[in-house]
C-alpha cells in the first residue's frame, strides 16, 4: 500500500478525550503524520466512538451513526487510542445491530475496516517501523489491554520504540497485567481498581524509568493520576508524543508542561502551513 | 422457585464485599500467590499444544452443536442411560434437584452420604438441604473438605479454598477433625496424610455418594468425573448407590468427543497435560461398583441462558476456571467477594444470567473488561463481549436515574458538533477538582489526580492552526 500512501486521504480520529483533555497526543499525532508525508484532515463534526457509553451499559447508536457518517468518505482513519479503536471495529456493528438497524452495521463494518490505531498504520499502511524520531530518555511500555487483547497490535508499538534514536527502553515487569482503569470500573469498582493500579505503580517504579508510555491516553490518564498522587517522579506520554519528538522539532521532554497559546510546534514544510494564529475565540 | 445458592442473598453487592477484600492483607497474599503459580504452569502446558487454538474452537463447536440441539441430545442420553440401568430424574430448579436428592438418599435408609466436589450440588444448596431433612453430607475433596471443617464457603471453581494457605488449613484440621494428630504440622504432606486418615473410614461406612459430572456423553449415557485425589473415585467406585447431578450443558453428543475435552481441561484447570483420575461410568455394571445408579438433570436457570443469543455462549462452559486464574479483578478480591457460586469472569457472566440479571445486577460491572479471560477460556466464551451485554441489560432495569442521566447528557452533548465544541471548553474548571470533588467523582481522587486541563482543546488547536481567520471569526460567530 506504500505505492499509494501520498494519495492516501487520512482522517484523524482524535477521540473524545485527546481531544477534551490531551491535546498534545492529538498534535503529535498530526506532526507525525505530516512528517512521514502525509496530509491529515480533522473532520470537525466527530465527536465520541461511545466506548464509554457502550461499556457501561448504554448503546448510543447515534454515535455510532455519527462516526460512520464523518469517516466514510475517507481511505483511512487513524486512531491514536487502541481502545478506541478495537472499539469502532467490534463494538460499533454489535451496537447497530442491538438497534436493529443492519444497513448501519454493515457501514459501520466497512468504516471499521480502515480504521487504525497510530501503530496499526505507521506499520501496516505506510510500511515504516523507524519514523525518524530522537528521545534521550528512559522509557518504559505498557502494552495496554485492548491494543494486546482486543485489538491485537502486537510488537508493533515496541518496534517503532527500538528504532528511537537516544531512548533507553526498559520492560515494564508483569507487563500484561491490567492497569485497573476500565472506563467506569475505575469509578464503580473504585478500591479493586485502586489496588490494581497501586501494582502497576509499583512496576513502572521499579523500571526507574522517567517517562511511561502508552497507546492509550484514558489509561495513562489513569496511572499518571497515582503516580502524581505518589509523587513518584515518572511522567506519563503518550506513545505518538515520543514518536513526533525529534532533534529538531517537537520536544515533548522540553515543552512547557501544559501547550502555551502560540507555543504551537513547528511544522514540517510537507505539512499545511498555518494560516491563522490571532487569539483564540470564546 | 428457588435457585439455590447460585447467589448467595445474604451478602452485600460486589464493590462492598470487594472491598473488605482488597484490604485483606493474608488474602491478597494466599490468591496472588497460587494464582500466579497455576498460571504459569497453565501458560507452560497451552505453550507445548501446536493446535491449541483449532482445539479451542473445537470445543465452541461441540459445545455449540449441543446447545442448539439439547433437548434432542437430552432424550438420547437419558435413554442411553436408562437402557444401561441408571434411573434419569429431571429437575427444574435448586428445591426439586434437593428433594429428589434427599427422598432418593432417605429411601437407601442412610443419613450420612459421602460427596465428589461438584459444583452442581454447590449450585443448589445440597449440602445444607440435606442437613435439614437430617441427611449429613462429607465432602470428601481435600479443599471441599477444608471448607466443610472450617464453616466456609468455596471462593474458586477448581480450587475451592484458594483463599486459605497452609498455616490456616493447619489451625482448621486441629480445631474441627476430631482425629486430627495432636503434632500435626504445617507441611503439605501432613496435612494431605491427615485428611486422608479421616477420610479413609468415610469411605468405607459410607452406603451412598452424589457426585456432580464433568461431561455426560448423550451417545452412550456415559458420565465422566475429573479429579486429582482419587478421592471422587473412591466415591464413584464403593458405595451400593450413586447419585449425580448434572447440569443439562454438561452434554457432549459423542464418547469421541472426550478427545478434545480431556486435551482442554486439563491444561486449563490445573495445568497438567492430563487429569490425574478420569471416572467414567455408564448405569450399572453387574457386581462392580454401585448398582444403584441415578443421574439428575439439572436446570436451574440454563434454558433462561439459553434464550439470549449472545449470553448463551456462556453454557459452554466446562468449568476449568483459566478464567479466574488470570483476572486481575479475581486475584485482588478473591472468589467470595462475587457473592455467588460461580465466582471470577465466568460467574460475573452465569451467575446474572441463572438468577436474572435483576438480582445480580452488579456483578457484570465487576471487570476492567482487559479480555484476559476471553485469551485463556478453552472454549473461546468472549466474557467481554457478554459482560457488555449484560451491562445493556442491567441499565435497563433503570435502578440508577441519577447515573442514566449522567450519560444521557454526555451523549447529548457528543451529538453536535457545537454543542461539543462548547462542552470542551468547560474542561478548565477541572482545576478545582483534580484532588478532590464530590462522589462520584471523589472515587477517582480520592487515589489519583486528574490531569491538569489544557488551556485549549485539540480541535480549537486545529481550527486556529487550520482555518483561515475568516474561518475562525465565522465559527465564533455561529456560536
Amino acid at each position: 500500500m506504500s505505492n499509494d500512501r501520498e494519495t492516501l486521504r487520512v482522517a484523524l480520529f482524535a477521540t473524545c478525550l485527546i481531544d477534551a483533555l490531551f491535546p498534545d497526543a492529538g498534535r503529535a499525532t498530526v506532526q507525525l503524520l505530516e512528517r512521514l508525508g502525509q496530509r491529515v484532515e480533522f473532520p470537525l463534526e466527530q465527536t465520541c466512538c461511545g466506548q464509554m457509553h457502550a461499556n457501561s451499559g448504554y448503546f448510543e447508536v447515534e454515535l455510532v451513526g455519527r462516526y460512520v457518517d464523518v469517516f466514510s468518505r475517507y481511505d483511512a482513519v487513524v486512531v491514536p487510542s487502541a481502545s478506541c479503536a478495537a472499539s469502532i471495529h467490534h463494538q460499533h456493528p454489535m451496537i447497530a445491530r442491538a438497534a436493529g438497524d443492519e444497513a448501519l452495521a454493515v457501514r459501520a463494518e466497512s468504516v471499521g475496516s480502515k480504521t487504525y490505531e497510530l501503530s496499526q498504520f505507521l506499520i501496516d499502511v505506510l510500511g515504516t517501523d523507524d519514523v525518524g524520531a530522537y528521545f534521550p530518555h528512559r522509557v518504559t511500555y505498557h502494552p495496554t489491554c485492548h491494543s494486546v487483547r482486543l485489538l491485537g497490535v502486537g510488537d508493533r508499538p515496541l518496534r517503532l520504540l527500538r528504532n528511537v534514536r537516544g531512548i533507553d527502553l526498559v520492560e515494564l515487569p508483569r507487563w500484561d497485567e491490567c492497569c485497573g482503569f476500565g472506563g467506569t470500573f475505575a469509578i464503580k469498582n473504585p478500591d479493586t481498581s485502586a489496588a490494581m493500579l497501586a501494582d502497576k505503580m509499583d512496576a513502572v517504579i521499579d523500571t526507574g524509568a522517567e517517562v511511561l508510555c502508552a497507546g492509550d491516553r484514558s489509561c495513562l490518564m489513569h496511572i499518571g493520576g497515582g503516580l502524581e498522587r505518589i509523587r513518584a517522579g515518572v511522567r506519563t506520554l503518550h506513545l505518538v508524543e515520543i514518536l513526533a519528538s525529534t532533534e529538531d522539532e517537537y520536544r515533548p521532554d522540553r515543552a512547557p508542561a501544559r501547550s502555551q497559546p502560540g507555543a504551537a510546534p513547528a511544522r514540517s514544510q510537507r505539512g499545511a502551513a498555518p494560516a491563522a494564529t490571532e487569539e483564540p475565540p470564546g | 422457585m428457588s435457585s439455590g445458592e447460585t447467589i448467595w442473598t445474604d451478602d452485600p453487592p460486589f464493590p462492598a464485599n470487594a472491598k473488605r477484600a482488597v484490604n485483606n492483607a493474608q488474602l491478597r497474599r494466599n490468591i496472588r500467590k497460587a494464582t500466579t503459580t497455576i498460571r504459569e504452569r497453565r501458560a507452560n502446558l497451552v505453550g507445548e499444544m501446536p493446535d491449541w487454538q483449532e482445539l479451542r474452537t473445537s470445543g465452541a463447536a461441540i459445545k455449540d452443536e449441543v446447545l442448539r440441539n439439547l433437548d434432542r441430545y437430552l432424550e438420547q442420553f437419558e435413554a442411553a442411560a436408562t437402557g444401561r440401568g441408571a434411573q434419569v430424574h429431571w429437575a427444574r430448579d435448586a428445591d426439586e434437584a434437593n428433594s429428589i436428592v434427599a427422598s432418593l438418599v432417605a429411601a437407601t435408609g442412610e443419613t450420612e452420604v459421602i460427596k465428589v466436589k461438584s459444583m452442581a450440588t454447590q449450585e443448589i444448596g445440597l449440602v445444607r438441604a440435606l442437613a435439614e431433612r437430617g441427611i449429613a453430607a462429607y465432602e470428601t475433596d481435600l479443599a471441599e473438605l477444608i471448607i466443610q471443617l472450617g464453616h466456609d464457603r468455596p471462593s474458586h471453581i477448581v480450587v475451592p479454598a484458594i483463599h486459605k494457605n497452609r498455616a490456616e488449613i493447619r489451625e482448621i484440621f486441629l480445631k474441627e477433625m476430631n482425629d486430627a494428630p495432636a503434632d500435626l504440622s504445617d507441611d503439605p504432606q501432613a496435612l494431605a496424610e491427615a485428611a486422608r486418615q479421616h477420610l479413609r473410614r468415610k469411605f468405607f461406612e459410607a452406603k451412598v455418594a452424589i457426585s456432580g459430572a464433568n461431561f455426560a456423553i448423550a451417545e452412550t449415557g456415559s458420565l465422566l468425573v475429573a479429579e486429582s485425589e482419587g478421592n471422587g473415585r473412591m466415591c464413584l467406585t464403593l458405595p451400593d448407590t450413586l447419585i449425580s447431578v448434572v447440569g443439562i450443558e454438561k452434554l457432549l453428543p459423542t464418547f469421541r468427543d472426550l478427545e478434545v475435552f480431556l486435551q482442554l481441561l486439563p491444561r486449563s484447570s490445573t495445568g497438567e497435560r492430563m487429569n490425574p483420575y478420569n471416572s467414567v461410568w455408564t448405569g450399572v455394571t453387574p457386581g462392580d461398583g454401585p448398582q444403584n445408579v441415578h443421574v439428575i438433570l439439572l436446570d436451574n436457570g440454563r434454558t433462561n441462558v439459553l434464550r439470549d443469543e449472545v449470553g448463551r455462549q456462556a453454557l459452554r462452559c466446562i468449568r476449568c476456571a483459566a478464567c479466574l486464574n488470570v483476572c486481575p479483578v479475581y486475584e485482588r478480591t478473591g472468589g467470595h467477594a462475587y457473592g455467588a457460586t460461580y465466582p471470577g469472569p465466568i460467574g460475573a457472566v452465569l451467575t446474572p444470567q441463572l438468577v436474572g440479571v435483576e438480582h445480580a445486577s452488579e456483578l457484570p460491572f465487576a471487570s476492567s473488561l482487559c479480555g484476559y479471560c476471553y485469551e485463556v477460556c478453552p472454549v473461546k466464551i468472549d466474557i467481554p463481549t457478554v459482560l457488555v451485554k449484560l451491562r445493556h441489560d442491567a441499565v435497563r432495569t433503570g435502578r440508577h436515574p441519577v447515573e442514566g442521566a449522567l450519560f444521557g447528557a454526555a451523549g447529548a452533548a457528543m451529538k453536535g458538533r457545537r454543542r461539543w465544541t462548547r462542552a470542551l471548553r468547560l474542561a478548565p474548571l477541572m482545576r478545582f477538582a483534580r484532588r478532590g470533588g464530590p462522589p462520584p467523582l471523589s472515587r477517582w481522587t480520592s487515589v489519583r489526580n486528574l490531569p491538569e486541563p489544557p488551556d485549549q482543546s485539540f480541535r480549537d488547536w486545529w481550527v486556529r492552526q487550520h482555518e483561515s481567520a475568516r474561518e475562525v471569526i465565522r465559527e465564533r460567530k455561529r456560536q
